[in-house]
């Protein structure tokens, strides 16, 4: 034991060399150590620059409005990338033990491999305990666990359907209320117009995740350490089924999300739907501006008529790492942006917020998006909300999972292979990799 | 020279060599010792370090245990690494003699004084090895794309209907030619720099014999820059080992036909930086570069037995 320890010092002390070699400065500890949860007023009168790691684009004018408030403090809004490739960057800042930010974007699903590996810091001490009731349950349950607060929820996303009216209407197509109805609108639109789609798909893990969930199918069970993963139940097949229609009569266009052809898709309306969370719109005014006025908000079409049920997709928190120097200034910038006067300024920018104030209040469900033609869209948003089921959880190690989707699901998109037989590998291979990590997997 | 060791004696040790001798060999020392300190800090530390990872487990749940050597058996045993290394030995085999063979004949043609604008030529061709990878990637990328790219706009034009390369299929071919594309003109240099030092009395003893311009090249040509082939093969089997930057850039846009796994280092990328398995990826990288060394250097020694 004692000899494993002195091997692993040793090993600290080489990567401290290398480290030093390459002109870094990691070695020894920061402030941080134990918790000690320090004033943040002090820490905004003292001052002093802060990191961001965000790709959410209404975080740029809140951290305009932070700087303009505390004149000493300044906010360095870096996009590190979004999703995966910003969790990549920051395990690998976290392991080297430099160049973390102070404040880091992490979407729920990711927040477990975080707070597994101790890699975040608890806020439970710095007052986000008291929190609890000004957000929404689903995004606090996915920030709090057994006490622990690892980040507070900066939007949600209960899912809707983003449609292109014009595009609609061309072509007189009715905005589906069921899937099977998004089936036939998808069969009728590609036949009038060979160039244009539904909806994009080249497999995405959180989509695929999100409809399952609406579908009543819930394949993850997380216990602890105690993990089951089960892609076979009714829900999932319910969602397998018709999403295989769709495949097989290539009705999807085969453009993966955030790409340039994406963004262009959206704006010239070959891509004629979107399903996703509430967080979208600001996304649109800033990816498709061509489009203004002709997108619309719907309800998500669903699995049973008259039954309506909802889901999350993505949706994301603002955590500080273990790792940061300054958790003081960084919880304060926190506050601010996701609980205090920032939450006005991004939901005025098109976020989608997770405070049951803001949620409930006229102003938020009366306002009115000129992109959507005048739509007063968050009513229809609210009202998914209401209806995403609460008991869905993702995996402790959800990010590795999503990196390998493609890899499994990938084949029933690019060559042929069922649907159903791919979430099976992809099902397996997750396995695999949860009980390598030590955790103890079932089905 | 006279004796600078004495003869050892029968019975007796040879006495160790002092005064001078040893101060000599401290003042070596002093000369190569900063050489030796960056060598051992830059380049032995991090292979020890990998070395040493490479021996552990570190778990989610459980933390970092010793293992010995199970992480090399599980990476013998993992079809994903051995499809990634079957992948990059397929690349290997197709696309090094093509773009070697491309580069060859684009040499002689420079050298042989027929061509006219050899200058441009040159430069033209040597121009794609300035421009990084990830922006070759990135444009190729952009031409490649069936909807807004190039052969989308072929297809559209001409009414036909392509395949795609990004698709599965011919995912590896693209790759290929963006790598050929990159590396054809600066393979041309190396074997242009050879031909360039050819002695011209060769070419007119050639001349007087009565050779001919493929007689020139085979007996005079080839065998003079073999060193230079030698070279540039044992180079372009070490890139196409270490292909990484255009699968990664082409991912974003084929996510279904470029895996996690498709070549070894994107393999070993995916597991340190996705999988949180830094182990496991040592050993992949030790193991990739050990095979790296093994195929170079054996054809490194076949090179050099022909030439003998």
């Amino acid at each position: 034991m004692i000899k494993k320890a002195r091997r692993t010092a040793r090993a600290a002390g080489v990567a401290c060399v290398l480290t030093l070699a390459l002109g870094l400065t990691a070695c020894g500890s920061s402030d941080s150590g134990t918790d000690g949860a320090g004033d943040p007023q002090a820490a905004l009168e003292k001052g002093g620059t802060i990191t961001v790691w965000a790709w959410e684009p209404t975080l740029k004018q809140v951290a305009k409005d932070f700087e303009a408030e505390h004149p000493k403090v300044k906010v360095k809004l870096v996009n590190a990338g979004t999703g995966d490739d910003q969790y990549k960057a920051l395990q690998n800042a976290i392991s080297a033990g430099s160049g973390v930010p102070d404040v880091a974007q992490i979407e729920y699903y990711a927040l477990g491999q975080f707070s597994l590996a101790k890699s975040l810091t608890d806020l439970s001490g710095r007052g986000a305990g008291k929190l609890a009731s000004s957000y929404s349950p689903g995004p606090w349950n996915a920030v709090e666990d057994g006490g622990k607060v690892y980040a507070l929820p900066m939007d949600s996303g209960p899912m809707a359907l983003f449609y292109n009216k014009d595009v609609f209407d061309k072509h007189h197509i009715k905005v589906p209320a069921t899937w099977d109805e998004y089936v036939e609108a998808a069969r009728k639109l590609h036949k009038a117009d060979p160039h244009a789609y539904i909806a994009n798909d080249t497999g995405d893990a959180g989509f695929t995740t999100s409809l399952i969930w609406q579908a009543g199918g819930r394949p993850y069970g997380v216990k602890g350490t105690d993990v089951s993963i089960d892609f076979s139940d009714a829900g999932t097949t319910t969602y397998t089924k018709t999403w295989q229609k769709l495949l097989d009569d290539d009705l999807l266009a085969p453009v993966s999300s955030w790409s340039d052809e994406w963004y262009k898709g959206l704006s010239d309306g070959t891509i004629a739907t979107l399903a996703t969370g509430a967080w979208m719109p600001a996304n649109l005014v800033s990816g498709a501006p061509d489009a203004a006025g002709s997108w619309r908000a719907a309800p998500l079409p669903q699995w049973k008529a008259g039954d309506p049920a909802s889901a999350e997709n993505g949706g994301s928190s603002l955590a500080i790492p273990e790792k940061s120097g300054k958790k003081d200034l960084a919880y304060a910038f926190l506050e601010y942006a996701d609980a205090g006067a920032g939450v006005k300024s991004r939901i005025k920018n098109g976020a989608f917020p997770a405070t049951t104030a803001d949620l409930k209040s006229k102003e938020f469900l009366d306002a009115t998006f000129d992109y959507f033609g005048g739509q007063q869209a968050n009513k229809v948003f609210a009202e998914s909300a209401a209806n995403v089921a609460d008991d869905w959880s993702y995996l402790p190690f959800q990010a590795y999972a999503n990196s390998i989707f493609n890899d499994k699901v990938g084949k029933a998109y690019s060559s042929g292979t069922r649907l159903a037989d791919g979430l099976t590998q992809w099902q397996d291979a997750s396995r695999t990799y949860g009980t390598e990590q030590g955790f103890n997997v079932g089905k | 020279m006279t004796t600078l060791s004495p003869p050892a004696t029968a019975g007796r040790p040879a006495p160790p060599p002092r005064g001078p001798h040893r101060r000599r060999a401290w003042v070596g020392w002093g000369f190569v010792g900063p050489f030796v300190a960056v060598f051992a800090l830059v380049f032995l530390a991090p292979i020890a370090y990998s070395v040493y990872l490479s021996l552990f487990r570190a778990q989610l749940v459980g933390g970092t245990s010793f293992v010995g050597l199970d992480n090399y058996s599980r990476a013998m045993q993992d079809p994903q690494f051995w499809s990634a290394l079957g992948r990059v030995s397929l690349f290997l085999l197709i696309q090094v003699p093509v773009m070697l063979g491309l580069a060859l004949l684009v040499a002689l043609a420079v050298d042989s004084g027929r061509l006219h604008g050899r200058n441009f030529f040159r430069i033209a061709i040597f121009l794609p090895y300035a421009v990084p990878a990830v922006v070759a990637s990135l444009m190729w990328a952009f031409m490649y794309g069936t909807r807004f790219g190039l052969v989308g706009n072929i297809n559209d034009t001409f009414g036909v209907s392509l395949p795609d390369p990004l698709s599965p299929g011919l995912i590896l071919a693209s790759i290929g030619n963006i790598v050929t594309w990159e590396f054809m003109g600066y393979n041309m240099l190396i074997f242009y720099a050879a031909l360039r030092v050819i002695p011209h009395s060769l070419y007119e003893a050639a001349e007087i014999d009565g050779a001919g311009q493929l007689r020139v090249i085979t007996a005079i040509k080839l065998p003079a820059i073999r060193g230079a082939l030698v070279v540039a093969t044992i180079f372009s089997i070490i890139g196409s080992f270490q292909l990484f930057n255009e699968p990664s850039i082409l991912q974003n846009l084929a996510p279904n036909a470029i895996t996690t796994y498709f070549t070894p280092n994107f393999y070993t990328y995916s597991l340190a930086f996705s999988g949180q398995q830094h182990n496991y990826a040592a050993t992949v990288a030790i193991l990739m570069g050990i095979f790296t060394m093994i195929i170079a250097y054996a054809v490194q020694l076949r090179g050099m037995r022909k030439e003998a």
